[in-house]
């Protein structure tokens, strides 16, 4: 046996054997082995040959599109199994989270809704979303915005993969009033986070063969934090001569979105600009109902919308996109390596969004949520897999 | 001085809201100044005398800094303009290259902060910004020493340049002193880089209340903050809050509160449902940047910076352009929008709108632009075809 091999190895048995720490866990540095989380860390055990999936209901139109999934994964036989776990986010104590950050841990993936934060609690309630991705280090939050045929959208031929680094940066939740009156909110840049989002960056651009990745910064104003960032990133690109590494100013980022977004292929950012930059480039696909987003740690991933709206004014009127949760589910059959079921559910979103007739209010059309999930399973059913109706 | 007041009308009449509202207008005109204007009170409203005043024959100075790279070239165009326009308007022209003063603290140069401190009002050029070079910003350096805490940039489409969004019309207002950009940074222990980001009551109040008047002033519906309290729960919190005061006492302003990624995420897909944005910093950086690319980039988009005291600058918010610097290739649109928005804000109306018209049906035209309009004309023909519009308008 090489000694890669044994290496590769020993890192798939690694989850089986070693305890999961997620706090004082130092990064390798980047020029240990590719490790890349989606493709060589196996998938979680599994019992009976199902897997174990953790489902995150949340909030707002969350508790409906969960149970489409559900629904779709019954109908295609999808070999799938999830563990429901409500959060009340009414509730001030982290009981509900902390649940479910440990039914995260044990069957190591779970898609999610966004969970409402009121932004009126004092600051000792933190956003639960946010706790979540920090407690399990998903470090990479990743929203893939490709135009969609059918869908009508200013710009056209857009295809940009947005890496946003997810757990420090200005999301570090380090608030305090000096005097009355007077607020500093912390903005945390380390070196380990920064290159190790840099690395994943440039290794998902190669493994998807992309040939460009934009650094996205602010480092004229902050030359210190961003400074740093940018620094690692350059670090980093040097391992990778056959792409190309540039960087662009946020703000001249978000111009040349709106007036040439076909310029950009894979961005790298750090957590605050990554929220403008996704949400932007995922209006300029067709909104938040088409675009899926995945957040991967080193042992654990978590699928959800990309844009991470609860849609609390469309709840419960059978309106919503159901779009980007179902292709985000996609992502997560991806993960757990079944990617005949996540081909077949995606090329038969994909036919569903062509016909504008099923285009519900977010895409300026009159369908309903359940229509578009009927015409899916109607795709599906046509294409031939062995399904099964209720 | 006032020698004679004429009451020239009462109006009665009720406002959107269905409140009455009786405006008295007087009209005066001075002997000794030769000047002439009218006050307007305005019942209920607190503050509600407008004073305006027109100076008859005055001719006001503005201090002038064209800037670096292709700043002198537009300055210059601006100055033709105004000259063909003849609008009431003495240039004072000053260079504000960063100096060490005694201390050893940078400032600008003592001689342009006499000439603002005495003009009140300024337009300036593109400067340029190191990046980590040793001095700050020399952008930011201006803001420090004259207090300016809004940027006031209305973003409109303009007929005649196409982009793929069409009926733009909105205003952002950015706090401009603090927020993110304190500067404030330092190396914890190396590798870890903590920032900043200060928001305090005094400003925020400030910006807020600001952003209200300037919504009644200009007949805007409705003010929106952006905000991302969900994450920064205290600070944007406390703008938040000092923004719902402000609220209070501008009830026939309607005001609504939205996230920041919401308000991305609308803006790219339908921006006519904003009208007036206000925010932190930051946020008001990149959503600035990102609504004048909706109506086609900097080079077209106008900005004002409001300052304590009354000092007002206008500036031209795109780059120096070092590339094609000299070359007479440069648009001199953005820093002549800028000028009109500084002659509205002097209360110079006619004149602002007659050079706004001219220069919206040049670009309108489309027979003489500037390269990045989609023409291949210099820009000192481009300048010459509004000038010669304003001459026909005569």
């Amino acid at each position: 046996m090489t000694t890669r091999s044994v290496r590769a190895l020993s890192g798939a048995l690694k989850p089986l054997f070693s305890p999961r720490s997620p706090q004082g866990y130092v990064v390798a540095v980047c020029h240990q082995t590719h490790k890349s989380t989606y493709t060589t860390i196996a998938p979680p055990a599994r019992y009976g040959g199902r897997h174990t999936v953790t489902l995150i209901p949340g909030d707002g139109i969350g508790p409906e599109l969960a149970k489409h999934v559900c629904e779709l994964f019954r109908f295609c036989c999808v070999p799938v199994d999830f563990e429901v776990v409500n959060v009340d986010s009414t509730e001030t104590s982290e009981d509900d989270i902390n649940n479910a950050i440990m039914a995260i841990r044990r069957n190591g993936v779970a898609l999610k809704g966004n969970i409402e934060t009121n932004h009126n609690l004092p600051p000792s309630y933190k956003s639960r979303n946010s706790l979540l991705r920090t407690t399990l280090d998903l470090y990479a939050s990743v929203m893939h915005c490709q135009s969609l045929p059918g869908v009508r959208t200013q710009h056209r031929n857009i295809d940009i993969i947005t890496i946003r680094e997810n757990t420090e940066g200005e999301y570090s939740s380090l608030e305090h009033e000096n005097v009355p009156g007077v607020v500093e909110s912390l903005k945390i840049i380390t070196r380990t986070k920064s290159l190790r989002i840099a690395d994943y960056a440039f290794r998902t651009a190669r493994e998807k063969g992309r040939r460009r990745v934009t650094a996205v910064h602010k480092a004229n104003i902050m030359k210190l934090g961003d400074g740093l960032f940018l620094e690692c990133c350059k670090e980093v690109a040097s391992g990778y001569p056959e792409i190309t590494f540039d960087s662009m100013i946020v703000d001249n980022t978000t111009m040349q979105l709106v007036s040439r977004p076909q310029q950009f292929d894979v961005m790298v950012m750090p957590n605050l600009y990554g929220n403008v930059v996704s949400n932007v480039c995922a209006g300029l696909v067709g909104g938040p109902g088409l675009v899926p987003g995945a957040n991967y740690g080193e042992n654990y991933a978590v699928f959800e919308t990309g844009t991470r709206n609860t849609g609390k004014s469309i709840a419960n009127r059978n309106t919503a996109n159901p779009t980007a949760m179902l292709l985000a589910s996609c992502l997560l059959l991806d993960h757990l390596k079944l990617h005949g079921y996540a081909s077949m559910i995606r090329k038969a979103i994909l036919s569903t969004i062509t016909d504008s007739r099923l285009h519900t209010a977010d895409l300026g059309g009159k369908g309903s949520t359940s229509e578009m999930v009927q015409s899916i399973m109607d795709a599906i059913q046509s294409t031939g897999p062995r399904t099964q109706r209720h | 001085m006032f020698s004679v007041l004429f009451l020239i009308s009462i109006n009665k009449q009720q406002n959107s809201v269905g409140r009455k509202k009786i405006d008295f207008c007087f009209i005066f005109f001075s002997v000794v100044t030769g000047s002439w204007g009218y006050i307007k009170f305005e019942r209920p409203h607190q503050c509600a005398i407008k004073l305006v005043c027109f100076p008859a024959s005055q001719i006001q100075t503005v201090t002038l800094i064209p800037g670096d790279g292709i700043g002198p070239e537009i300055s210059n165009a601006v100055m033709k303009i105004f000259e063909a326009a003849k609008a009431p308007i003495r240039w004072e022209e000053r260079n504000v290259t960063a100096i060490r003063g005694p201390g050893g603290k940078w400032m600008i140069p003592p001689d342009a902060k006499e000439s603002m401190d005495k003009n009140k009002i300024g337009l300036k050029g593109p400067l340029k910004t190191p990046i980590a070079a040793g001095h700050p910003s020399m952008n930011l350096l201006l803001r420090k020493t004259f207090d300016l805490y809004a940027n006031v940039r209305p973003c409109v489409s303009i007929e005649g340049y196409q982009t793929p969004y069409t009926d733009v019309n909105l205003v952002t207002i950015r706090e401009n002193t603090e927020g993110e950009y304190s500067g404030i940074e330092h190396v914890i222990v190396d590798g870890v880089v903590q920032s900043i980001k200060l928001i305090t009551e005094q400003a925020s109040k400030r910006i807020a209340e600001y952003a209200f008047e300037y919504a009644r002033n200009n007949q805007r519906a409705s003010v929106t903050a952006v905000h991302k309290a969900n994450i920064m729960r205290m600070s944007d919190g406390l703008f938040l809050r000092k923004c719902r005061e402000a609220a209070e006492k501008y009830k026939d302003v309607k005001f609504t509160e939205m996230y920041l990624d919401t308000v991305c995420l609308n803006m790219v897909q339908d921006p006519t449902q904003f009208d007036v944005l206000v925010m932190p910093n930051l946020y008001g950086d990149i959503l600035s940047d990102l609504c004048a690319g909706l109506i086609g980039g900097l080079g077209v988009t106008p900005s004002g910076n409001i300052g304590a005291n009354g000092v007002a600058i206008f500036e031209s918010v795109h780059g120096t352009a070092p590339d094609i610097a000299g070359k007479d290739l440069a648009n001199p649109t953005a820093l002549l929008l800028s000028a009109v928005m500084m002659l509205r804000h002097m209360g110079l109306h006619g004149h602002a709108k007659k050079i706004e018209t001219a220069c919206f049906d040049t670009i309108r035209d489309r027979k003489v632009l500037t390269k990045d309009l989609g023409g291949n004309s210099k820009c000192s023909e481009f300048t010459e075809a509004i000038c010669q519009r304003m001459k026909d308008m005569d």
